[in-house]
């Protein structure tokens, strides 16, 4: 008993100082930082080892692949398929044309043949459509050293497992406390933050308060994330009264906007920890939260967000119509609600390399906190920031021309696929006037040419 | 933690498929890869709403009879083989393949005939071997919506049974049904290239 008692003061003395030490450095390193929004450069450093590592992985593993005489499994973004991109039209001419030996003016109004060009495209979407892979995250080509994104399981040699076992360790036992560390300190401070200049009156000194209490705590949760994120265009920021609009991936996208910017959020109202952080924000400054009934009544979405924009004042709202997460490797249909305001849009592209840290968060898999846990053992989150220039609707456009313009804008400085297909398809069916669509054309194909014979 | 993400890469009774369909090894692979992409729920076999989960597919006009072709006889779920199965139709024609084909073995999957068996079973729904007027009208209803009216529908499909049909019996037969489409590249038509 004698003996064990300096032991056990030795121990939880070493414990006491290397908590402290930890908590010194998390504060110089990390939080000072972040509070004054200037970086050490430690992350970008962290980034190029890891890359480094990353290539040399692949390279072993493709070795190891080549002893067996096998090809690694190497996933396609593009589709598996092979597709020519014709219209209905030509495609169905060309079946006739291959098939009939008359003349090509008597052409006729149908032909047992015409089945083959649906049939056909049929079974292109059953091998590989562009909306279903959309919905799960993307495939990397090289490995990244986490087991949620290997196909190849069988070429892994024994010194890649150390290295995997030990990316384990540096993950979960050190990466994984640091950030659930900081992510506590960056959600305590805002709701504190918050509260506390709620109390001041309206004016100058409120506004610059809260603009930097919530700057300071989304650049902590960002490096809760060892998010390492780019931005680019940073002059054509969204301004007062305008509306932010991005593309979609994750509830992260948030954190990353607003650590640079300071934007009025709009959503709906959650209970628990979300309820508690939003009822806080909402004290220092106005967002637009809506209860869950006020949200499925459009026209009075549109009346408080008209309301909030023509208020100059008031932040830029930021606003995802997209309306649900998506892979990062596509823009799917902009919902038009928030382009028929009226205000000026400012899109803003964000692009995640999936290299570090898979960001898309697929709800029908996992659950937040999962999906959080997911993210805080990743390597990092890395990812572009492109603030694209404003964008006004014209006269001779609607709302759901603009929307597509502006989507269109966003794929392109993003890379991303341009689809018009709605990210709803996740849940429900699609509707059926995209098939009469079909049908007409080719309607017009049989019927159109029986007008042409009564006449001649 | 993670490990739910790892892709089996050993399919179930992957020798015998590869034998059935001619798929090499890495199309069999890929197909794996999307059957358990359409397969949502992770049951282990794909349903009918799986498929018109597909939104593309739901817009082609002839969606619903593509889908029933991976049910045959009534059946509610297609287990992979049996998807890989419906798929092999559309295998490309390998010319060297042809040749050295052992005749006593049964056609392949992807042979010229069998792709026509396949567009022909696309509009002979009750399987009696023949194209009846009714059917016809029904597929080429498909096809084209409200957009034709009734009249100019059963025109089209009357001369086209007439100009098809040799035996008068006043159906398609699937004899007289290859006949008309003898000249057709069906080998090329009815073929889907994966890439490697």
């Amino acid at each position: 008993m004698f003996l064990l008692l300096p032991f056990d003061s030795l121990i939880v003395s070493l414990l006491g100082l290397s908590l402290t030490v930890l908590f010194t450095l998390l504060l110089v390193f990390i939080i000072v930082p972040a509070v004054f929004g200037v970086s050490f450069g430690i992350r970008k450093l962290y980034m190029k080892t890891l890359l480094k590592i990353f290539a040399w992985a692949t390279l072993r593993m493709e070795r190891g692949a080549k002893e067996k005489n096998h090809q690694l499994y190497k996933p396609y973004t593009n589709g598996i398929i092979a597709k020519d991109p014709t219209s209905l039209e030509e495609e169905i001419k060309e079946i006739r044309r291959s098939g009939s030996s008359k003349a090509l003016d008597n052409t006729p109004e149908f032909e047992l043949s015409d089945i083959f060009y649906f049939c056909r495209k049929g079974m292109e979407t059953i091998m590989d459509d562009e909306v279903t892979k959309r919905f799960s995250a993307e495939e990397l080509e090289s490995w990244n050293l986490l087991s949620r994104t290997n196909y190849n399981f069988q070429y892994i040699s024994l010194r890649l497992t150390v290295l995997w076992g030990l990316g384990v360790l540096v993950r979960y036992c050190f990466l994984l406390p640091l950030r659930v560390a900081l992510a506590f300190t960056g959600i305590g401070l805002l709701v504190v933050g918050t509260t506390l200049v709620g109390y001041l009156p309206n004016g100058r000194l409120k506004e610059f308060l809260s603009k930097h209490v919530h700057l300071m705590c989304y650049r902590i949760c960002v490096r809760a994330l060892t998010a390492i994120i780019t931005y680019h265009d940073r002059k054509n920021r969204p301004r007062n009264g305008g509306i932010c609009v991005a593309n979609h991936t994750s509830p992260i996208d948030v954190i990353i906007l607003a650590s640079d910017g300071y934007y009025a959020m709009v959503g709906q109202v959650h209970g628990g920890l979300m309820g508690v952080i939003q009822r806080a924000m909402v004290k220092a400054c106005p967002h637009v939260w809506f209860e869950r009934s006020e949200v499925k009544d459009r026209h009075l979405v549109a009346k408080r967000l008209t309301e909030h924009v023509q208020d100059k004042s008031k932040l830029p709202i930021l606003i995802f119509p997209e309306g649900t997460c998506i892979n990062n490797t596509s823009v799917m249909m902009f919902k038009k609600g928030s382009f028929e305001v009226g205000a000026t849009v400012y899109p803003v592209a964000i692009k995640y390399d999936p290299q570090f840290g898979d960001a898309f968060w697929n709800s029908s898999k996992y659950g937040m906190v999962t999906y959080l846990l997911r993210m805080m053992t990743s390597w990092a989150i890395v990812c572009s920031v492109w603030y694209l220039p404003p964008m006004t609707r014209e006269a001779d456009e609607d709302a759901v021309q603009f929307a597509n313009r502006v989507k269109s804008a966003i794929a392109r400085q993003g890379g991303l696929v341009d689809l018009l297909w709605d990210g709803g398809l996740k849940r429900e069916k699609v509707k059926d006037t995209f098939k009469e669509e079909q049908q007409k054309l080719y309607s017009k194909m049989i019927v159109g040419n029986q007008e042409d014979r009564s006449r001649s | 933690m993670g490990s739910s993400g790892s892709h089996a890469t050993v399919i179930p009774d992957g020798d015998s498929i590869r034998r059935e369909t001619g798929f090499s090894q890495a199309s069999l692979l890929r197909l794996y890869h999307r059957f358990r992409a359409l397969d949502r729920n992770k049951k282990g076999y794909l349903s009918r709403m799986d498929l018109q989960q597909i939104g593309a597919l739901a817009v082609n006009p002839l969606g619903d009879r593509i889908i029933d072709s991976f049910f045959p006889d009534g059946s509610q779920r297609v287990d992979f083989s049996g998807f890989v199965r419906v798929l092999a139709h559309f295998r490309p024609v390998d010319e060297e393949e042809a040749g050295i084909r052992d005749p006593k073995q049964p056609e392949p999957l992807n042979s010229r005939m069998n792709k026509l068996r396949f567009a022909f079973q696309l509009y002979d729904l009750d399987r009696d071997g023949k194209i009846s007027r009714h059917e016809m009208l029904q597929v080429l209803r498909l096809m084209v919506g409200v957009q034709v009216t009734e009249e100019q529908l059963e025109s089209i499909a009357d001369r086209t049974v007439q100009e098809a049909d040799e035996d008068g019996d006043g159906a398609v037969s699937f004899l007289e049904f290859t006949k008309s489409l003898e000249k057709m590249n069906i080998e090329q038509k009815m073929s889907i290239r994966i890439l490697k």
